[in-house]
């Protein structure tokens, strides 16, 4: 490590890489928590309903997401290559997929609340089951808006070169949504399910 | 993760445009600057000038605490008040003296001791600032909030660690806890947006040649402080969002009469709540490992041990907060091993203590000001480590659990240890921020009236907890036998104050009045002392390029440079 070599050639990461992967270590110390106290009350509910008698395994909705982190890949890929149109497609579908989550999110919430009767404070699984699993949607949500600004911008014209980082950025939160999402579905969705 | 330019800070030269149509020096100019600045030293200056009044207004808080424990059955505060007194006081001076003063360190220092041109993210800053000086406003303003709505409550009376249930709708009425959990909500967003820009500034703007292994000891401890807080402060927003679901939607979390668990709010909270004890404890390191070597006129002892000593702190801090809850019940195996890795911390932080006092064998000592409280803080933070260590033997925190002697021991954290650093932090960087020489006279009289009072007023209380006195208790009988060590506890507060106002007087007088102190007053190595005092906005007028650890020495000194022996 001597010095002719270290100032020579001096380069350093690139900030918004290194703020991102901060903020990502960040949320995903918040999210260990919800997951700890989900984990914690499972079985300790001292009323029903319990996640076996309600829940269904989210097939469509995480058939969607997972598979947005792919065609946000694709996405990049094309804005790598400067394909304007194929980033434009793709980075729609990463949009409509999100957005189907949603929906299918909110559609499973109305099913649980008017027809199985478990709201929040219905019981300590219904108070687990809401804060983590809308925690998550609510990070889902932020990513959407995040996805939405940037396909607005690239509809009214092609992405500068020096903004293909932002965009990257918003893909590496994206990938760390979708990562949440699986370990949500395994704990609620799969553990819970089985142990109750 | 290597395609940034080679001279990444090129945006911030440009100079900012004149604000047209008021004078300089004028009121609302001034005003205007503060509240649209996002330089890192104003807003430096500005975390820490506010942590200072929250400092002083919970200083008062204390002050009226120990008047109402003079006499036994005394009457002079009522219960109620008293418990919102101590609430307050540990809330405020955790959140918005501790933190704020260790970040208006960070914002000040780190740039220029890296040699950059600001902040990573300026705005950002900016933001941290304002949402932390709010939240404050917030937590204050419950004294004239809080009873409306539900006419029940004032300020927050739950301490301020807000055990379940105390904190549940039935137990606290009206909206005082609200704005407890609102304003620490608030803050933790401004602590972990400032902290991940001491992190991205570290990483991404160290100035040509200044490796990680060259960095100031002061910045690498904030790189370990900023991870802590980027890792522990969610769990305590996840506290807060869990209290609100269940004070407002009705959540179960804590609500033991539906499966919820009282003692999970304990777990969770001191998840975060023990590595905020090294969160600020840090900063006191960082700031005694600059100033000990200047004025021992010796490079640190053992850099890179120092180093691994932080990182293994922050490291086990992660693994020991159930110490906290010895008294709760939990099961040997859980008793044994909270024990064990709180007794670990005391190997590093021995490193640390042995790593100074190595640092000033043999040296040239130089008793300024900033040297004073440096030793001070060895002392003072060497008691209060031992006493650490006896409340982690599990049977032994049994017995004085909740007593005052816990209260001793983290006042001789906090005060004893983090206080005189930042003290001395105060009167060694002063200089550099405004070009003038802090009254060494008065400092003298600071120092002493402060220590004095200080050990009058802490160390007998070890004593009340050792016969038996409980914490939080807002008055005694008088055949208890406390009454004579809470006396003198009482009077230590009569030398602290006049204490703490020869360092106002002090800090005012000399920044008009004090001796014009040159770029360099200390001869110190740092690059902060490489530019002008105070620094210009854009600090350096050419970013510096480092080849050792000691920048200033291997240009004061071309003969003889450090880099040969790096």
């Amino acid at each position: 490590m001597s010095t002719a070599e270290a100032t020579a050639d001096w380069r350093l990461p690139s900030p918004r890489k290194v703020g991102m992967a901060c903020l990502i270590l960040t949320e995903s110390a918040l999210f260990t928590i919800f997951v700890v106290a989900y984990l914690f009350y499972i079985g300790k509910s001292l009323a029903g309903p319990l996640p076996s008698e309600v829940l269904e395994f989210p097939w469509l909705g995480s058939i969607a997401l997972i598979g947005s982190s792919g065609t946000i890949m694709v996405a990049e890929r094309f804005l790598h290559s400067k394909n304007h149109r194929g980033f434009l497609l793709w980075w729609g579908i990463t949009v409509a997929l999100g957005v189907y989550f949603i929906y299918f999110t909110g559609a499973e919430w109305h099913h649980l609340i008017y027809e199985k009767n478990i709201t929040i404070s219905t019981n300590v699984f219904g108070t687990t089951f809401y804060s983590l699993v809308g925690l998550h949607a609510s990070h889902v949500l932020v990513g959407l808006l995040l996805l939405a600004v940037v396909f607005v911008a690239s509809l009214r014209g092609k992405i500068p070169s020096d903004h293909t980082e932002h965009v990257e950025m918003i893909s590496w939160y994206w990938h760390f949504v979708d990562a949440i999402w699986l370990v949500v579905l395994t704990v609620v969705y799969i553990i819970s399910v089985r142990a109750s | 993760m290597a395609e940034a330019t080679t001279n990444p800070q090129d945006e911030f030269v440009a100079p900012a445009p004149e604000p047209v149509g008021r004078e300089s020096g004028s009121l609302t100019r001034i005003i205007q600057e503060l509240v649209f600045t996002v330089d890192h030293k104003k807003l430096g200056l500005m975390y820490i000038g506010s942590g200072l009044f929250f400092f002083v207004v919970a200083g008062c808080m204390a002050a009226l605490i120990r008047a109402q424990l003079f006499f036994p059955s005394n009457d002079f505060l009522e219960p109620d008040v008293f418990n919102r007194f101590f609430t307050m006081h540990g809330t405020a001076m955790v959140f918005l003296v501790g933190m704020p003063i260790i970040f208006g360190f960070a914002n000040y220092l780190i740039p220029l001791m890296i040699g950059a041109r600001d902040m990573a993210f300026p705005r950002l800053n900016a933001f941290g600032f304002w949402v932390f000086l709010f939240s404050g406003i917030l937590l204050y303003f419950s004294y004239l909030g809080a009873p409306g709505l539900y006419a029940a409550g004032s300020a927050p009376d739950v301490g301020w660690f807000a055990y379940s249930p105390l904190t549940a709708r039935a137990f606290s009425r009206g909206t005082s806890t609200d704005y407890w959990t609102l304003s620490l909500l608030l803050g933790g967003i401004g602590s972990i947006s400032t902290a991940i820009n001491i992190l991205v500034t570290v990483f991404c703007y160290r100035c040509k040649g200044m490796l990680l292994g060259r960095m100031p000891l002061f910045v690498w401890m904030f790189v370990v402080v900023a991870f802590l807080v980027v890792i522990a402060l969610p769990p305590l927003s996840a506290c807060q969002i869990m209290l609100l679901l269940d004070r407002y939607l009705g959540a179960k979390f804590f609500d033991t009469q539906a499966g919820g668990s009282a003692v999970l709010w304990q777990h969770f909270f001191w998840i975060f709540g023990h590595p905020e004890v090294y969160i600020l404890i840090l900063p006191g390191f960082a700031i005694a490992s600059e100033v000990i070597p200047v004025f021992s006129r010796k490079p640190i002892f053992g850099y890179p041990v120092m180093v691994a000593a932080s990182v293994m702190i922050a490291f086990i801090s992660l693994g020991v907060w159930a110490h906290h809850m010895f008294t709760v019940g939990m099961t040997s195996l859980g008793n044994t091993f909270f024990a064990i890795s709180t007794m670990l911390v005391a190997i590093p932080t021995g490193i640390k203590i042995f790593n100074w006092l190595g640092t000033m064998y043999g040296g040239k000592l130089r008793f300024d000001l900033p040297m004073m409280f440096c030793i001070g803080f060895l002392f003072q933070f060497l008691i209060a480590g031992l006493t650490g260590v006896m409340l982690a033997v599990a049977p032994f925190d049994w017995q004085l659990s909740d007593s005052y002697f816990v209260v001793a021991h983290f006042h001789y954290v906090l005060i004893g240890a983090l206080l005189y650093a930042i003290f001395a932090g105060i009167y060694y960087w002063y200089p550099k921020a405004f070009g003038r020489m802090p009254s060494a006279r008065l400092g003298h009289w600071h120092f002493w009236l402060f220590t004095v009072g200080f050990h009058l007023t802490f160390f007998p209380q070890h004593i009340s907890g050792f016969l038996g006195m409980p914490r939080r208790i807002f008055t005694y009988e008088a055949d208890r036998g406390w009454e004579i060590w809470n006396q003198i506890s009482t009077v230590g507060v009569l030398f602290q104050i006049p204490g703490i106002l020869f360092f106002v007087v002090n800090l005012l007088y000399s920044y008009f009045k004090g001796p014009k102190s040159g770029d360099d007053p200390w001869d110190a190595w740092t690059l902060e002392w490489a530019t002008t005092s105070p620094p210009p906005e854009y600090n350096f007028a050419e970013l510096p390029e480092v080849k050792s650890r000691r920048p200033l020495w291997d240009l004061k000194h071309p003969e003889d440079p450090d880099w040969k022996f790096e």
